[in-house]
């Protein structure tokens, strides 16, 4: 009566199966590797850059035990792993050769990193290590705050400049056009001229509510951003700021930062292994800012050009190709009078960049394009101080209206970095710290013992009361903690769920609760013995009636265990996750794997007279 | 081996107002103290920024606090953190936004002293956050008790329900009572504890409350507060043993977690304890205090289970 169809030892022995593979990775440690990523916006790291790298640690006889590219985002790393610490040095000295060959102006970053040391087979898999947060390996973690109200007061400021300019162009006199707050006040003389600006905002600036009202005789216009638009103002402050941030973290060579939005207006900033805070919040803090100017291309610069000087009023900068060029000091436009920059299509369907200008850098474009027709204009990124070009397109004819596409010679890919760069360059509203955690890495690694100890000693101990208290079924209790400690570690793995302290805790913990289940089940059995059951009819009896109650009890766990996940952030969190992992494991282990060790050590046996139940 | 053999049932009902005169005492001493000593609440909740040093021999305290107290704060705390060598230093929430710099200045400060103090760790949460997180922590707590009685309402009966929350929730005020008393640090790290004991010791009632809705039905003659008695002494064996393993896992938490989860663990210590009793003399005798009946636990029979009467031996 005690058997379980095949199927579901099957069941069991693959949980099993799976468990040992997704557990596995975490045994081998890691092995030293070098990681090349790019300190440039404008430098993109890329396949070519793999076999750049190996052919650079071939030319110098350096074997490397594996090399990886992964993309992430717009973020380009090529890693290479490497044997010992001793040829990560040299591998790292090398390739920091190959690729700077400029100490002065690096453009990639060549940093010593560590990756799993599972084998190939198991990464084939998918099997990772578990993720460790940055309170077991040491690293800094942030959280920026954004401040939405000046992003607004922005767009307000640029708006009303547009709301300026669209009166004008239609001819419509208003008595004065201001902001006030989040709002942008317009006073009109009369009716007629506030109905014809109310047509006018409606059809021109979409962004805009406009309501009316009356204050002493005069019609007072009041325009506010659209719900929508003040979304799209907010959420374009933070994916800005985020690829902002994602650059200049590029610069730290940091091995795997994470950069993620949390909430509607924070960002998660998370640097493993990076000790230096004052140099990590200098750069975070940092502003990129981005100009317009003009090339000069006349002749007299062209001959300056090749003879090496630069004439009074010009300034020569690069492209990212190493092309010199001069421009004018005279700037144009800044970062600030550029409100998008998105990739996309011309109209002869050939990749292009669309540029969108607020009101007054619109007005200075139309008049610079309206002189300079023929001549070239380039967009200058300054990052730590150095200038380079990102594109300089030649200017066709008059551009007004503040949309500006740049095309030819770029393919999608190009569109977008450029797009990007130019959205990237600087942080679209101010940011602030408003939480910061640092871990130096002996504390990580203390915290690891410990978390590592207390399980271990805790598991023992209950193993050890268990078996005494249980005999046999107290060492089929304890099989089953083991398959559950497995099953949650491979989960963890599986699901690269962030490992904290706290989670190591929780790990603890939920083996402590999770021994519940196997009690109830003995006890019952007990009872049933007790009550006169045949051994048999006990372990049948004693698994279906406890059943219910372990459901019970797991529910009621879980309902604490989801609230934690909902409400909890940073340490609450990772302990919710691995608490309630280890609930849904603990109940498949003690109820179905359990009951199948049970099963098959007594479930053959017709004639058992005793159960070895203590 | 066995513990818990009980001939007969134990008559707990039957001394239910000493059990609940007991607990009442501890609630209102607990309370007493939340009200007039308050929570020593760590950093994430008041805002404000953690430095943890570590010093290669026993580290001057008083060393420490003169150099901190030259950098010009008044109100901040030195302490061994875990051995004689880790400090922790906690200064204020600062209005000055560069609060954030104020490791580094402390740290450089001491390495005038000492050279080779090394920087374990820096946390540093604005006061903003600190009243979110304050007010999400209460939003879980409301959210778990809510969850809790609703789904025992549903699985049983609202008395029982009731009766489970009161009890479980009193384990947790207990708890709280504890750390104003002692002054223990509330940290993020201990509502979780004091959140998963919740989750866990409602578990306890749940199991009682099983058996006695069982026993309703298999002894039909027996009045409700002997069922209970026969419920609760038929559990406890389980009950004991169970938190038992729990605390062996806990202890260890205590024993080599660590000073950071040292305040985690002894919260589920108390919470495990005062678990114990609460589920065995205080949750059902509230649940028959506020009239339990055989009926409200009977009358969502869907199927029959036709089980022979069965006695303790």
């Amino acid at each position: 009566m005690n058997r379980y169809p095949l199927w579901k030892y099957l069941v069991v022995a693959v949980a099993l199966l799976i468990g040992l593979i997704y557990t596995l990775p975490n045994f081998f440690g890691e092995s030293p590797a070098v990681q090349v990523s790019s300190v440039k916006s404008t430098v993109r790291v890329d396949a070519d850059t793999l076999q750049r790298a190996e052919r650079a640690l071939a030319a110098a006889d350096i074997p490397h035990t594996g090399a990886q590219f992964d993309q992430l985002g717009p973020v380009g790393t090529v890693r290479l792993r490497l044997a010992n610490t001793d040829l990560q040095l040299q591998a790292r000295d090398i390739l920091e050769r190959a690729f700077n060959p400029d100490p002065a102006d690096p453009s990639y970053v060549v940093a010593l990193n560590l990756l799993p040391a599972s084998p190939s087979w198991l990464t084939a898999l998918g099997a990772k290590p578990m993720y460790l947060g940055l309170d077991l390996r040491g690293g800094v973690h942030f959280l920026l705050q954004i401040d939405m109200a000046g992003a607004l007061a922005t767009r307000y400021d640029t708006m009303a400049s547009d709301v300026r300019t669209t009166l004008r162009n239609a001819n419509i006199q208003a008595e004065s056009i201001e902001r006030v707050g989040n709002s942008i006040r317009i006073v009109a003389s009369n009716d007629a001229t506030a109905a014809r600006i109310n047509d006018a905002l409606r059809s021109q600036l979409t962004d805009l509510q406009v309501s009316s009202g009356n204050e002493g005789g005069q019609i007072v216009l009041s325009a506010q951003l659209t719900q929508l638009a003040i979304r799209t103002v907010q959420e374009n402050a933070v994916k800005q700021n985020m690829s902002t941030l994602h650059n200049r973290i590029n610069e730290l060579g940091v091995a795997e930062p994470v950069i993620q939005q949390q909430g509607a207006d924070r960002i998660v900033v998370q640097l493993p292994g990076v000790q230096d805070v004052a140099r990590a919040k200098e750069i975070l803090g940092r502003t990129a800012t981005l100009q317009v100017r003009l090339v000069d291309d006349s002749p007299g610069a062209q001959s300056a050009l090749a003879g090496g000087t630069v004439p009074f009023g010009l300034e020569r900068y690069e492209d990212s190709d190493g092309r010199p060029l001069l421009l004018r000091r005279q700037v144009i436009l800044t970062g600030e009078n550029l409100q998008d920059a998105q990739a996309g299509f011309d109209d002869n369907q050939q990749p292009a960049v669309h540029l969108t200008l607020d009101g007054k850098g619109s007005r200075i474009f139309r008049d610079v394009t309206r002189d300079n027709i023929g001549k070239r204009m380039a967009i200058v990124l300054f990052e730590r101080g150095v200038g380079e070009v990102v594109t300089a397109p030649v200017i066709r004819g008059e551009i007004g209206g503040g949309r500006v596409q740049i095309s030819g010679s770029m393919n999608t890919t190009e569109a977008n970095d450029i797009a990007l760069l130019l959205r990237a360059g600087s942080l679209a509203a101010p940011m602030e710290i408003v939480e910061e955690r640092t871990v130096g890495p002996s504390l990580g690694a203390d915290n690891i013992r410990q978390g590592f100890n207390a399980t271990m000693w805790g598991f023992i101990a209950i193993a050890i009361f268990m078996i005494a208290y249980y005999t046999l079924f107290g060492v089929f209790s304890t099989i089953g903690l083991a398959f559950n400690l497995l099953l949650l570690i491979a989960l963890l793995s599986m699901l690269q769920a962030t490992l904290t302290l706290p989670g190591l805790a929780a790990v603890a913990l939920t083996l402590g609760m999770a021994i519940d289940a196997n009690v109830l089940i003995n006890e019952r059995i007990r009872e049933e013995l007790r009550a006169g059951r045949s051994p048999q009819q006990a372990i049948a009896e004693g698994f279906d009636r406890a059943w219910a109650t372990i459901l019970d009890s797991n529910v009621t766990s879980l309902i604490a265990g989801i609230a934690l996940l909902a409400f909890g952030s940073g340490p609450v969190r990772g302990f919710a996750v691995v608490h309630c992992l280890g609930i849904l494991t603990s109940m498949f282990s003690a109820v179905v794997g359990v009951r199948a060790i049970t099963n098959l050590w007594y479930g053959r046996k017709r004639k058992l007279t005793k159960l070895s139940i203590g | 081996m066995e513990f818990f053999h009980f001939r007969k049932p134990i008559p707990f009902m039957r001394h239910r107002l000493i059990f609940n005169l007991i607990s009442l005492v501890f609630f209102l001493l607990a309370i007493f103290f939340i009200a007039t000593r308050g929570f020593h609440f760590s950093i994430e909740f008041t805002g404000g920024t953690v430095v943890e040093v570590t010093y290669p021999e026993a580290a001057p305290l008083d060393q420490v606090r003169g150099a901190v107290s030259d950098l010009g704060y008044t109100d901040f705390q030195v302490q061994n953190f875990g051995t004689s060598r880790d400090v922790l230093i906690r200064l204020p929430a600062s209005a000055d936004q560069n609060a954030a710099e104020q490791s580094q200045q402390v740290l450089s400060e001491l390495q005038k002293a000492q050279p080779q103090v090394e920087l374990r760790r820096v946390e540093f949460v604005g006061p903003q956050i600190g009243k979110e997180l304050a007010y999400d922590g209460l939003l879980a707590l409301l959210f778990v008790a809510v969850g809790i009685v609703i789904y025992l309402a549903v699985r049983f009966e609202w008395k029982f329900a009731l009766a489970g929350m009161i009890a479980n929730l009193h384990d947790v005020v207990i708890i709280l009572g504890f750390f104003a008393f002692f002054q223990w640090e509330f940290s993020l790290a201990v509502l979780a504890g004091v959140l998963a004991v919740l989750g866990y010791s409602v578990n306890e009632s749940v199991i009682i409350m099983d058996r006695i809705r069982e026993n309703f039905r298999k002894h039909r003659k027996m009045s409700v507060a002997e069922t209970i008695d026969l419920s609760v002494t038929q559990t406890m064996s389980r009950t004991v043993i169970t938190h038992g393993s729990t605390q062996m896992m806990v202890l260890s938490i205590l024993i080599f977690g660590g000073p950071t989860l040292h305040y985690f663990a002894l919260a589920l210590t108390i919470g495990i304890w005062f678990g114990i009793y609460s589920s065995i003399f205080v949750a059902a005798g509230l649940a028959l205090a506020l009239g339990a009946k055989r009926e409200d636990m009977l009358r969502p029979v869907k199927k029959d289970d036709e089980v022979p009467g069965e006695e303790l031996a």
